[in-house]
Order: C-alpha cells, then structure tokens, then sequence
C-alpha cells in the first residue's frame, strides 16, 4: 500500500538521478580536517586536546558539555594545530579543532574496520550498547544531528513501542541514504537490531518513499528473516521524510502540536544513524565520517563521498572535478532545508547530508511581489498553518496572534509554492524567535 | 584545487521555486476566457469585439497611469503592466458590459476599476473587492438604463441551426418580448402579481429559452452570459492548470442548484427549473473566474467553501425573491467583504490539534 502523509506538501523537481546510480567512493583523507566542536543541536563539546598533540584517528577530541552534546572523535591521524574559530555551517565563528594528517592514518587500537558480525555485540546489554553510542558520539545524521543517545533514553513514563527508520530522504538532489540502503542493508539491518535492543521493543517499521524501488528491495530482502521489523513504501512527496510526516504516513499516529513522537510511543532515526550505530557497536568505530552527496548543476562529477568530518568544501568539490559552469549557490544539505554558503572554506560536519553546487537555473527565484492572497501557501502546509498570515504578522511586528507559528517546521514547501516569490520560511523565523523572546519578557513582567 | 568564485549568494531556504509565478496565472486566466470572448463575438458581432478591445486596453492604460499617479518607478510600472492582471480585469469588465455599452461607458468602468477597484487600495494583492465587478456595480447604478437594456442583436445560426431558421426563432423572440436576457423574462415572470398569469409567463419561458440555446450560446445578455459551454471549457483550462481549485465554485453551484432546486421541487409551475439557472446569467462566468480570484477570496480551504456557499446561496435570493434579475455580483461583493472574517473563523486544523493515537 503506498502511504502518505495527510495534508500539504509539494513535489519538487526530483533531480536524484545525478548521482542516485553513482556507487558511494571513499576519497583518502584529506591533508588536513577543521573539526567543529560544535556540530550537534545542545551544548558545543569541550576539547581535550592541546595544539602540537598527536592523535590517532578515532581519538577522543572533546568530551559532552552538557547532558544534551556529543562527544567529538580526531577523523585523522596527525598532530594539532590549532584550536581556534573558523567558520562553519553554524556560524561564522565556531571553535574547532584543526589536525594536519600525518598520512598514515592510524587509528585507536580496538577498531576493527572489517568486522560485520554482530552476534555477540547485539548479546550486551542495553545499558553498555547505549553507553557505546553515546561515548562514540552519534548524532541523528538526517540533517538534525540531535544526539541519538539522548533520544534512545526516553524520559520516565513515556513508553516506546515502535522504531521507525527514516529512509525516505525526501529531499531532492540527495541520494546518500539511498545508495546507504543498497550498499550497506546488512548494517543498517545491525544497527537497527543494536537501536531495538536499546529501546527494549520488538517492533520497527523501515519507511522509504516509491522512488527508490531497489532500495526497497534491498532492504526487504536483508529484513527478510528478522521478525517484528518490516519495510514500508511510502509515495514520493516532499516533506514526506519529517519526523511527524513519516509517522502518520506510515503508522497513522498523530503527534500532537509541540509534542515529541514518544507521545505517540514512537522514536524515528535515519538509516544512516543507524549503519553508525552498527559500525560503533561492531567495529567500534566512532562517528568520524558519513556520506555526503555532492550534486547539483555547477558540479563536474555529481558524486556520493565518504568522508571524514571536518574535510573542507573545496577539497570535497575537488574530488568531484570542481565547480563546473557558473556557481549560483552553494548549499549545505538539500535544496529545501539546507542553508546557502558564502564560501568553500567550510567544513562537512556530523549532520552534513549533501553539498549541492546549483548552477544559475536552478538557483532562480521567482521576483518578491505582494502577496496576492492566492492560498497557495495554506494548502501546502503539511503543518496545516497559514504562512502567509504567519509571514505578514512577522514582517509587521504584529506578533500577539503568532502561537501557531511555532508548529512550522520551515520546510519550505510555502515558500516553494508562492506564485508572489514571498520569502515566507525567512520571515517565520525571524517571528518565531521574536515571539520566543515576546513571550519571555511576558513572563519576567508577570512574575 | 577548486578556486572560490565571486561572492555567492546568501539566502535562506528554501533555495528552491516552483514554476508558477504571477504573471503565469494571470495570462492563464485571461486566455481561458478567450472562448467566451469568442462566443460573445460569434453571437454579438463586432459590436463585442469593440468592447471587449476598449476595455482591456482601458484597464491596461488606467493601471498604468495609476501607477505613475502612485510614484513608482518605470521599472515596476512595466512589469505590473506586463504581469497580466489589468488585461484579465479589462476582459472580465467587458465580459460583464452589454455588447450596446457606448464606448464611454466601456472606458469609465475601466477607470473606476483600477482606481476605485484596485488602486484605491494598494494595488494588487490588497483590494478587498474584485476590481470587475465594482466597476460593473457602479455602471449598473449610476447608467441604469445602459446596463439592463442589454441589447440583443439578432443571433447567427446556433449549433445546428440553419440561418433561416435561427431568423425564424429570432422573429418570434421580438415577437414575443421586449425585454433582453432571460433573467430579465424570468424577473418579470415572477413578477406577475396574478399567480395564473405567473405560470403563463413561466411556461412561455421555458419555450423562448431551450436549455439546449442557454448551454451553446444562442442567448441574450452581457457579453460573459452568452454561451455556459464556451465558460466551461475556460474553465477546464483554469482546473487543468491549477489556478484554480473546486473549493470554491463547486459549492457555489450546487448552492445556487440546491436553493432554486427547493422552491421549483415544491412548485415546478411558478418557478423556474435550477439548470436553467445554473446556465443563464453571470452565474458560471461568476462562479469559475470571479468569486475564484486569489485576492479577493479566502486562503484557507475550509474558507473557500463557506465563500463558495455563500455566494451561491445570496445569488440564488436575489434571483428568486430580490429586486434584481441577476445577483451573483451582489453576492461575490457581499462575500468578498466577509473574507477577512472567514479567513480568520475558518483556519485549517493544524497537524497534530487532535493527536489520536492508533
Ligand atoms: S502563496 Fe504567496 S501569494 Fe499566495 S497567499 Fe501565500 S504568500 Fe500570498
Ligand atoms: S509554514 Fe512552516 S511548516 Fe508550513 S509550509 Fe511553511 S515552512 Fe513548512
């Protein structure tokens, strides 16, 4: 049965076929990484490291600052040489740490790069698997990059039922999950059995969107004798691969407004976090590298690259043959939800999905003119919101009817949409941090 | 090594647009009333064409000077110009004008379309009420006489009819009337204070204007009111490239169809048939390209419908029980000033308002 989400939503130009046939290839470290401290939603990670050190590659760098952070991992082999602010995807000065390679690529001594059988590892338990995790510094790697052992520990009182495994990638011009699912299924598979166990529940559901039909058979076969797991094919539309999207697409449950899935007894993870989640349990590898789709029109080869965190933009480019043509954009993760770049002196991070180069055609815009009242916007909100209310409220400083605001999840489907060119997903969110900051000056004066 | 172009562009997500702009709706409305202009010509004659070409050119030209009046700069008065809307108000204007309007009449509705209408406000996008039909309002009360006394100049063959033949049916119409469009007829029928005269005037109706002649177009009225299958097919047009959406048109008609449909059911001698109707006046060309402009209609979904009821339903009273033949333009203006209203009482549900759990 093909199941979607039940309100909204639009259907970009897909553009996967740049790199949906391209096998993922693996370039060698590169000379030198820029590792954020900061790469995970919470607290940034505090380094443990002095410049001039040496370090092995999957060397603890920096440990948790706060109860939600993830530790940070050497992605190199090499010395430090500097500790300092560089600009990132999160802003434009974020402390990093910056190792020069030493070539040889060395890693901690108990990584096992080759192994894959996971009998006795899924034979721990619970506890020391998500004590694994944590100390391997997994994040959501869908783009959220929410510690993952963070959302494995649900709170007291809420009770789990089912998994769900994010394999929809929803987003146009990324495929690195797709080609993840086709090359890796038995990981992933493993990684899913190590995120059940954590959870304590025998139930989970693989949701992946109809436009990637060997994915889907891939994945069913590698499910084939696991009971309690299956494979659920869902239509191709965008935001079908959001969190709250993909649960009532695929289990009918409802989250209710500024609610997290556990209140419908359901944790989702991407399929990526879950091949981590195997390669830190079973091949103790922390999480030093992913793969990133490097696509788009103003690139010479579209590709899918595994590559360590902290690799720069213009060496990741570079493995692509470059920039090709007039760049328009540069955008870190998808086209819909990733954020414009001004320059390729930036680092990939944990939460780095694609890089896209859009040529001038692609990165178009339609003229900003007045709304025209036309509703466009409110019939594509998958939030059932009304953006184009939301937007004016914002842009006029009328903030006392904005609530509803803080239920958009800016994916942009809105803005893709408006025939006006309003910059909508712009405006809601200066709004929403607006009406935050309303609200608290509310509550200091009435207290 | 790849080296870093000029600086690039910086703008928040998302980076991509769809392909619906502005300018492509509107040209795609005005086009799909391109077969409704076309039947008025092919019934009407020349005449038609004439206003058809004075009152887009009107709106195009009172835009632009409006625009000019408002101080903006050459650049953006081109491409308001050039984005569609003025020429879809001129062709809708013309549509809603008699093929007798002098061409006085023609150009001061064009100029109190876009400046009462539309720029009096703000220009596109901030008009509460639909720039056509406030012109045709104000024709239709300040010229009376210009405005109901469509004039009906004698029709070509219809679809399937010889010459001869359509002269005939023509013949025994003047003959048998002297008033223009069949609302009118309908208005004077009902009209009658004498119930037996009433139902003489209802039957003798039903013979002047076949179902069949009120669908093709063999009828008098404005120009827009001639032919329902040229409208519908503009409609197709509309529906096919998604400017426009059943939220609000559907409930319109079936409105109109249901408040007609009750008192005939009840009384089929003294009222006339819904499908008549559904097929005579402005209703279609009301109901698919005026209630349905973006700006002067609700943007929720849920909106929309109310909208649509109550049009439907205000038109329906107007025609059965009020002092006008035709209501749809009174009622889209009644409804086009409860917009804000409905906007705000008929907000979609918001995901997640009624978390179930399965
Ligand atoms: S889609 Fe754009 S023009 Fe239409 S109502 Fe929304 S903001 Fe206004
Ligand atoms: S308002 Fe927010 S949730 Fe709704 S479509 Fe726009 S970006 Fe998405």
């Amino acid at each position: 049965m093909r199941r979607t989400f039940a309100r909204g939503g639009v259907h970009p130009p897909q553009r996967k076929e740049l790199t949906s046939g391209v096998a993922i290839s693996s370039p060698a470290p590169p000379a030198i990484v820029t590792i954020p401290l900061h790469q995970s939603i919470g607290a940034p990670a505090r380094a443990i490291v002095k410049a001039r050190e040496e370090v092995a590659c999957g060397q603890l760098i920096a440990e948790p600052g706060g109860f939600i952070s993830a530790p940070v991992h050497a992605s190199v082999s090499g010395k430090v040489k500097r500790i300092a602010a560089f600009p990132t995807s999160i802003g434009p000065s974020v402390e990093c740490i910056q190792i020069e390679s030493d070539g040889q690529d060395t890693w901690v001594p108990d990584v096992n790069l080759g192994a894959s059988e996971c009998t006795a590892a899924l034979a721990k338990s619970p506890e020391d698997l998500l004590a694994t995790l944590a100390g391997a510094g997994l994040v959501g790697l869908g783009g959220a990059a929410f510690p993952t052992a963070v959302k494995l520990r649900p709170p007291p009182g809420g009770k789990v039922d089912t998994l769900l495994l994010n394999g929809a990638e929803c987003e146009p011009y990324l495929t690195a999950d797709h080609r993840l699912m086709i090359e890796e299924a038995p990981g992933i598979i493993a990684g899913l059995r190590v995120l059940m166990r954590v959870l304590g529940i025998e139930r989970a559901v693989i949701g992946i969107e109809d436009n990637k039909p060997d994915a889907v058979e891939t994945m069913r076969a590698a499910v084939d004798e696991i009971g309690g797991v299956s494979v659920e094919v869902c239509c191709t539309a965008y935001p079908q691969g959001a969190e709250k999207q993909l649960i009532q697409a695929i289990l009918g449950r409802e989250v209710p407004s500024g609610k997290l899935p556990l209140q419908v007894g359901v944790v989702v993870q991407n399929v990526a976090t879950a091949f981590a989640a195997f390669e830190a349990v079973v091949r103790h590898k922390p999480l030093i590298e992913r793969v990133v789709t490097v696509s788009g029109g103003a690139v010479a080869e579209p590709k899918n690259l595994r590559v360590r965190i902290g690799t720069s933009l213009e060496d990741l480019v570079a493995h692509c043959g470059g920039v090709r043509g007039e760049l328009g954009k540069l955008i870190m993760g998808g086209p819909m939800m990733g954020k414009a770049l001004k320059s390729f002196d930036i680092p990939v991070v944990k939460a780095t999905s694609g890089v896209l180069l859009m040529d001038e055609v692609e990165a178009a815009q339609v003229d900003e003119q007045a709304c025209l009242r036309c509703g466009r916007c409110v019939q594509v909100c998958p939030q059932g919101l009304m953006p184009c209310d939301l937007a004016a409220m914002a842009n006029h400083g009328r903030l006392e009817g904005f609530g509803d605001g803080a239920d958009c999840v800016e994916c942009g489907c809105c803005q893709f949409i408006c025939p006006a060119g309003r910059r909508l997903v712009h405006s809601i969110r200066f709004g929403k941090s607006d009406y935050r900051r309303l609200k608290a000056a509310e509550k200091r004066q009435g207290a | 090594m790849t080296e870093t172009p000029r600086e690039l562009t910086v703008t928040s997500s998302p980076h991509l647009a769809g392909e619906d702009s502005v300018p492509r709706i509107m040209h795609g409305v005005w086009l799909a009333l391109l077969p409704a202009a076309f039947a008025a010509v092919f019934v009407f004659g020349y005449q038609a064409l004439v206003v058809l070409l004075l009152a887009t050119l009107g709106c195009v030209i009172a835009e632009g000077l409006m625009l000019t009046l408002r101080g903006f700069s050459w650049k953006a008065v081109g491409r308001s110009l050039t984005d569609g809307s003025a020429i879809v108000t001129g062709v809708l204007l013309a549509l809603n004008l008699p093929a007798s309007s002098p061409w006085w009449l023609v150009l001061v509705g064009a100029l109190v379309a876009m400046s009462l209408g539309k720029h009096l406000f703000g220009g596109l996008g901030n008009n509460p009420f639909n720039p056509a039909l406030v012109a045709r309002v104000f024709l239709l009360i300040s010229f009376p006489t210009h405005m109901v006394a469509s004039a009906y100049t004698p029709p070509v063959a219809g679809f399937g009819e010889s010459s001869e033949k359509a002269a005939a049916r023509y013949e025994e119409q003047v003959d048998a009337r002297s008033y223009a469009t069949p609302l009118t007829a309908l208005q004077e029928a009902i009209e009658k204070s004498d119930p037996e005269e009433a139902r003489a005037a209802i039957a003798e109706l039903r013979r002047n204007y076949p179902m069949w002649h009120l669908f093709v177009g063999n009828i008098g009225g404005s120009l827009g009111e001639v032919s329902a299958l040229a409208l519908l097919l503009g409609a197709l047009l509309l529906f096919w490239r998604r400017s426009i959406t059943w939220h609000i048109p559907i409930p319109l008609l079936l409105a109109v169809l249901l408040t007609t449909g009750l008192p005939w059911l009840l009384a089929p001698d003294s009222f006339a048939n819904p499908l008549f109707h559904l097929l005579s006046g402005g209703l279609l060309l009301g109901a698919f390209f005026m209630a349905t402009d973006m700006v002067t209609s609700p943007v929720s979904p849920r909106g929309m419908v109310v909208f649509g009821v109550g049009i439907g339903v205000i038109t329906a009273v107007i025609r059965l029980w009020g002092g006008y033949p035709e209501g749809i333009s009174f009622a889209i203006l009644m409804m086009n000033g409860a917009v804000p209203l409905l906007d705000k009482y008929f907000k979609p549900a918001k995901f997640g308002a009624a978390g179930r759990r399965t």
